[in-house]
């Protein structure tokens, strides 16, 4: 009884030192970039970009397999941001990060049956709706991400600009020469 | 320095002015001497439930319900949002969104009014007898009118008249600088109403225990001058009127209190920060109807004005009017304008949809033509420092300028951006024309929307990881409740086995026995 017990414990240790001494001697260092990466993206898992998660994202763009652009829902500004600590490599083709309007979800109510299946699929939590009722989205938690558009089985929802109120809307920047094209044209 | 002209010998204090600002063409003889009409009961009211800054009014009536004149019909939301009242009686014909009176020409929520022509009022709002009122019952009464400061920013009046519990408050000035040129419905007012706006100013003087009250008028109205020198006494306060140099910005309210008091409001501090208090003139004729009267906020004293309009006026209006009824009631324009604006000339809103209503913040109706608008060419900065010489905050535009159309916002930010009052100098004295606070009106927006942005992205990630805890926690319950179950299993099965042993016995022991006897 006692042979077993310490021939079993004996085992045990000597596997587990190995065990250990093998996981120093053979440890892969996560990227610290891949880290960084993840910090600027959203967090919120929501497949837009086509990756695993955020963090499928992060991975990939480290090893230069995916675009700065790769993140639909962050837009202009996470690119601008990720354009700073990632070096584009060969493969990874940055195309010109443009102003994206952001987008939200919207839901055509005449065509809900209330199946929830985009209330489970949401990252954010921003549709709400019971079972057979009508869905709809609450605009200021959606980050655009289309997974609802994806699973919605009668194509009730759509994609479209987040419509604008008096706090969010400002003008537009002057462009130069165009109050001298106006004149001209008036002329 | 500037040369003194024959004018600062009659007020000397004009030598000393402002910083920067700019002498428009005032165009103010226009309707200067248009005695204040009452318009005649419009067609139709649209009462945007935002007409204040803050939160939205809220909806209290349905379509279809009659209302009379002075009903409450959107109450106020949070401590900073202001009442609606219905200016007259009639059915209220929808509950919906309609063009706000706004640049962006946005559709916002609006209760559209038919009014019955009978101008039947309800209930007022009980008096107040404002030399036994506590300052509390007044400022509750001014909130009940809905009262919003009438010179354009529309910050709900009741607030500012609170500020007393926060800050020790010494002075009240108000203004009746009125410096944007064409507009001249305040000056108007003190001509006509001197009498119940020094009421007024008494009142408010009152709730908000102040020790000297200013009355700053600009040098260019004599006789609104005039006559608040003759009405410079309510409630116990006798008021000093001090005439400021015409000069625009000189209505902002920061430059007024420096210029009387001499002290400098700090960047992004309030003027009662300084124990100053500062409040429109019209603002005043409010307080004095919604106290003495009862009065809600109903009507206002707008300008109508501009080359473009046939019979400028000055105009008592309800609130909620459309544009287009009042622009007829001038006798319509001349031609047709090359800007509609809401608002002095300087700052005001240009207008798309002739139908939007006026508000509350509405003091001017501007038809402008081409002649009033000239469009020329614009040319490089030459760096000629012009508008720094403008600017009333002592900025430099045209490095503001250079880093937002570099795409550097945050470094324009860091040299005083957010300071911008948006008053248009540094464009206005531009001899190149260029679109100076067009850009800094974006750039200000632009950081905004960065901001929320940002703001809403972490919100975002928050929910995202809410999410996450969610349904790692069900899935944690699901497997505790299997772990459970089977246990649950596991001890039925053990007690029926236990059950069953205990059943078993008699025929163990009859083996026994059997076995007992076999041998």
């Amino acid at each position: 009884m006692i042979a077993a017990a310490a021939s079993m414990s004996a085992l045990g240790l000597g596997l587990g030192y190995l065990l250990g001494a093998a996981a120093r001697k053979f440890h892969v260092e996560t990227p610290p970039i891949v880290e960084e990466i993840g910090k600027i993206l959203p967090g919120t898992n929501c497949g837009a970009c086509g990756f695993p998660g955020c963090n499928g994202l992060a991975e990939a763009m480290a090893e230069g397999n995916a675009p700065l652009t790769a993140c639909t829902p962050g837009g202009r500004d996470v690119a601008l941001a990720l354009a700073e600590i990632v070096t584009v490599e060969a493969g990874a083709e940055a195309g010109p990060i443009a102003e994206i309007e952001p987008m939200v979800a919207f839901v055509f109510e005449d065509h809900c049956t209330g199946c929830q299946k985009c209330f489970k699929r949401c990252p954010t939590d921003a549709i709400v709706g019971g079972a057979k009722q009508i869905h709809t989205v609450v605009m200021d938690a959606c980050i655009g991400c289309d997974a609802c558009i994806e699973v919605c089985p009668t194509e009730a929802i759509v994609s479209r600009v987040k419509p604008k109120s008096l706090k969010t809307w400002y003008w537009d920047k002057p462009q130069p020469g165009l109050a001298a094209a106006r004149a001209e044209t008036a002329a | 320095m500037r040369l003194p002209s024959i004018a600062t010998l009659f007020h000397p204090l004009q030598s000393f002015s402002i910083r920067g600002g700019i002498h428009p063409e005032t165009h103010k003889h226009l309707t200067s001497e248009c005695e204040i009409e009452t318009m005649p009961m419009p067609t139709l009211i649209r009462l945007p439930l935002q007409q204040h800054i803050g939160a939205e009014a809220e909806p209290i009536v349905r379509r279809d319900d009659l209302v009379l004149k002075g009903q409450l019909i959107a109450k106020a939301r949070g401590p900073l949002s202001a009442n609606i009242h219905a200016p007259t009686s009639g059915r209220v014909i929808a509950v919906g969104h309609f063009v706000a009176p706004h640049a962006s020409g946005l559709p916002v929520p609006t209760i559209t009014l038919r009014p019955d022509g009978e101008d039947r009022w309800g209930p007022h709002l009980p008096r107040l007898r404002p030399e036994n009122a506590s300052p509390e019952e007044i400022a509750a009464q001014v909130a009940a009118a809905g009262i919003v400061g009438m010179g354009g920013a529309t910050f709900p009046s009741a607030v500012k008249l609170n500020l007393r519990a926060k800050y020790d408050l010494t002075t009240l000035i108000l203004n009746g600088a009125e410096c944007e040129p064409y507009l001249t419905c305040d000056d108007r007012l003190m001509r006509e109403r001197a009498e119940e706006i020094a009421d007024g100013i008494g009142i408010m003087a009152r709730a908000l225990g102040v020790k000297q009250v200013f009355v700053a008028i600009e040098s260019n109205k004599p006789q609104a001058i005039e006559a608040m020198t003759r009405y410079n006494r309510a409630l116990g306060y006798t008021f000093k009127v001090h005439v400021v140099p015409t000069q625009y910005p000189m209505g902002s309210e920061k430059h007024l209190v420096k210029m009387i008091t001499g002290r400098e409001t700090p960047a992004r501090a309030l003027t009662a920060d300084l124990g100053v208090v500062v409040h429109n003139i019209a603002t005043a004729h409010a307080v004095h109807l919604a106290v003495r009267y009862g009065e809600p906020l109903i009507a206002r004293t707008v300008t109508v004005s501009g080359h473009g309009i046939r019979r400028p006026a000055n105009l008592r209006v309800l609130i909620g009017t459309p544009v287009s009824e009042i622009i007829a009631h001038c006798g319509g324009f001349t031609e047709e304008p090359d800007r509609l604006l809401l608002g002095g000339p300087m700052m005001g809103m240009p207008i798309q949809n002739p139908r939007v209503p006026v508000v509350k913040g509405t003091n001017g109706i501007l038809a402008l033509t081409a002649a009033e608008t000239p469009e020329a060419k614009t040319m490089p900065c030459i760096r000629c420092g012009r508008c720094v010489q403008g600017c009333p905050v002592g900025l430099t535009p045209f490095e503001l300028n250079a880093r937002i159309h570099a795409g550097d916002l945050e470094g324009a930010a860091k040299v005083g951006l957010m300071d911008c009052l948006a008053c248009g100098c540094c464009s206005y004295n531009c001899p190149a024309n260029l679109p100076l606070v067009q850009s800094f009106q974006f750039a200000k927006g632009k950081l905004a929307e960065r901001q929320s942005r940002k703001h809403q992205q972490e919100e975002t990630k928050r929910l995202a990881a809410a999410r996450k805890a969610r349904e790692e926690a069900i899935l944690e319950a699901k497997k505790q409740m299997m772990l459970k179950r089977k246990a649950e299993m596991a001890a039925k099965k053990k007690a029926e086995e236990a059950a069953a042993a205990a059943e078993m016995p008699p025929p163990a022991t009859a083996t026994a026995i059997q076995g007992e006897a076999t041998p």
